[in-house]
């Protein structure tokens, strides 16, 4: 499902130019958890940006599902972000202004969705993460736990074919963290690919299968 | 799609009030001066131009700047009036004297004139009689005043009999005009106190009145022989004046309308122009807001962004939003504009209303003025890539 070839990246600091990610090559199969581990510059957050189609590679390929990803226009990609991926970021990434229940809707918006289908998936998804009472909070009335809940909602709303889980946990104490973890857990057994990046090891261990990427170069690894 | 972009606007205005609000402020205040002065204007202008109507419409005025030794002089105004097309004529001079009673002293307009102005005016009489011909042959110092100069000097309208000073100089009143509920129109040209004397006499007292008559009025038989009885009119002028036709002008209603038109219409562009660089004004503070709130808003972009918002979509959002602020701004000024002119009619006593144009042009540049300052910062939005966005750290 996830076929990086060869993929390089390179980014321009000052005046030196940093290879982010060198030659990297990955194979994710569709209902794989893999955590891609690696320590702070190693170029984790570079191959999550590509991965999730924030990002083009400079060299290589990346196919999605089949689909050669570098070749697509900035719109195309967001469809693609929209229709595939589902993100979970280390620092939740809602909207304040907006409640849960609107956080949680604002994929399917995008995807032009009707209002009563949209009503559907959004109530399913705060129900599956325990939230369907707090569907009409703001993010800054929720706890650290509560808003990586509603993050996932909105991942699980879109019904992607890819969670791209970016330190989800990194905010957040070690007992909310492992709540988060056992959500993954939960998306994993319905069927659903999931990819982790991490810089814990304790973490990186609950995945079937761990990626190392150290100074743009990946190794696999078995924990 | 659209109208998730409206909800959404509407969210991130409802959520910085006071900001929203006196970014509108600008807009609020641009479309209130446009609205309320061009609808005054044009209010006036109506207003004027139905008395202008109202003086008949058979009605021409020659005034003659170079009489090239040949002066018209009372008789000769006779010779006019046998003409078939022209059923009378009367001239008229115009002095400013003291008008004084024995309590009250006002500057008035003394008007010398003869019998047929009234007809020729379609002025209408509350009490007596008008000029006779018989006043104007013997110089008496008779005289007709308006309504409003028997009640503010004479201190009430039923005063035919008494006496009024002008310039020192007693005159009986024989008639005193009805009062046609001028307010608008005299506050406009000038408020005046109008007294009627006989031509004849009005030579004797003024140095700038002469026998020689430089304006009269001419009424043409019926309304539609008008421009025949101006021909003829011509006619005889040209031959009295050697062929020149610069030595005399006849002003008809049309002239009187356009110039006063023209007037007007030149009034509301300038003070339309004025408001509308008030309201351009505004649309630079939606500007400069919007650019704030981009900036401000960067990783609110970048999740939009990476969920899959397109380009678009982003653009759409702030677009929308900036045309929210400026119509808002539009609908608060045009609701001001009203509240205003209805106070303007309560204390002046007056029957202004909105002009509908002026109100269309209001909204129309109100969206114009928030789709064009609000294309850069939504343009700036939508480019923003999402990496970018989302490491952005306000």
């Amino acid at each position: 499902m996830i076929v990086l070839e060869d993929v390089t990246k390179r980014y321009i600091m000052g005046d030196t130019e940093v290879l982010a990610l060198d030659h990297a090559n990955l194979h994710i199969r569709q209902g794989e958890f893999v955590s891609i581990v690696g320590p702070s510059g190693s170029g984790k957050s570079t191959m999550m940006n590509i991965i999730g189609c924030l990002d083009v590679a400079d060299e290589g390929r990346y196919l999605l599902d089949g689909q050669p990803i570098e070749q697509y226009s900035e719109n195309q990609l967001a469809k693609i972000r929209n229709q595939k991926i589902g993100f979970v970021f280390q620092n939740f990434n809602l909207i304040g202004n907006l409640t849960a229940w609107e956080n949680v809707e604002l994929p399917l918006i995008y995807q032009r969705m009707p209002k009563k289908q949209r009503a559907e998936l959004v109530e399913r998804a705060l129900d599956m993460v325990q939230l369907g009472k707090r569907a009409n909070h703001k993010p800054n009335e929720l706890s650290g736990g509560q808003q990586q809940r509603v993050a996932i909602a909105r991942a699980i709303a879109a019904r992607p074919s890819l969670f791209l889980a970016d330190e989800p946990t990194g905010n957040l104490d070690s007992k909310t963290g492992q709540e988060i973890m056992e959500l993954f857990h939960e998306l994993h057994r319905q069927g659903s690919t999931i990819v982790l990046i991490t810089h814990s090891e304790s973490v990186a261990r609950q995945a079937a299968r761990s990626v190392h990427i150290l100074d743009g170069h990946v190794t696999e690894v078995t924990l | 799609m659209i109208f998730q972009s409206f909800k959404m606007a509407w969210k991130a205005i409802t959520s910085n009030k006071m900001r929203s609000f006196l970014t509108m402020l600008g807009i609020i205040i641009g479309v209130f001066a446009l609205v309320v002065l061009v609808s005054l204007v044009s209010g006036t202008t109506t207003s004027v131009t139905d008395t202008i109507s109202s003086l008949g419409t058979n009605m021409l005025s020659v005034t003659i700047s170079d009489d090239k030794g040949k002066p018209y002089k009372l008789d000769d105004l006779n010779e006019i009036a046998e003409d078939p097309e022209i059923d009378q004529v009367a001239a008229i001079g115009q002095s400013s004297m003291t008008a004084s009673s024995s309590s009250t002293e006002e500057t008035a307009t003394v008007y010398g004139t003869t019998s047929a102005y009234q007809s020729i005016q379609g002025l209408e009489l509350e009490h007596g009689r008008w000029l006779k011909s018989v006043d104007v042959n013997n110089h008496t110092y008779v005289a007709v005043i308006s309504a409003s100069t028997a009640e503010d000097i004479l201190g009430s309208t039923d005063v035919v009999g008494e006496n009024i000073k002008l310039d020192g100089m007693s005159f009986e009143v024989i008639g005193v005009l009805a009062d046609d509920d001028e307010d608008d129109s005299s506050a406009l040209l000038g408020s005046s106190y109008d007294i009627y004397i006989p031509y004849t006499t009005l030579v004797r007292l003024s140095n700038s009145v002469s026998t020689s008559i430089t304006t009269f009025y001419v009424s043409a038989t019926s309304d539609e022989t008008l421009d025949d009885a101006e021909s003829a009119l011509e006619a005889m002028l040209l031959e009295r004046f050697d062929d020149d036709e610069d030595a005399y002008t006849i002003y008809n209603q049309s002239t009187i309308m356009d110039v006063m038109s023209s007037v007007t219409s030149m009034l509301s562009l300038l003070l339309g122009g004025i408001a509308a660089i008030s309201l351009l004004v505004g649309g630079i503070g939606i500007m400069n807001i919007m650019l704030v709130s981009v900036t401000e808003r960067t990783r609110e972009i970048g999740i939009r962004k990476a969920i899959g918002a397109s380009r678009g979509s982003i653009m759409t959002q702030f677009l929308i939003e900036a045309l929210v602020v400026s119509l808002m701004g539009c609908c608060i000024g045009i609701g001001l504009s009203w509240v205003a002119i209805q106070i303007v009619n309560q204390v002046g006593g007056t029957s202004y209303g909105l002009a509908g144009n002026v109100v269309a042009v209001a909204v129309v540049f109100s969206l114009l003025v928030g789709l064009v300052f609000g294309l850069y910062p939504a343009n700036k939005a939508a480019k923003k890539k999402p990496i970018d966005a989302l490491r952005y750290t306000g």
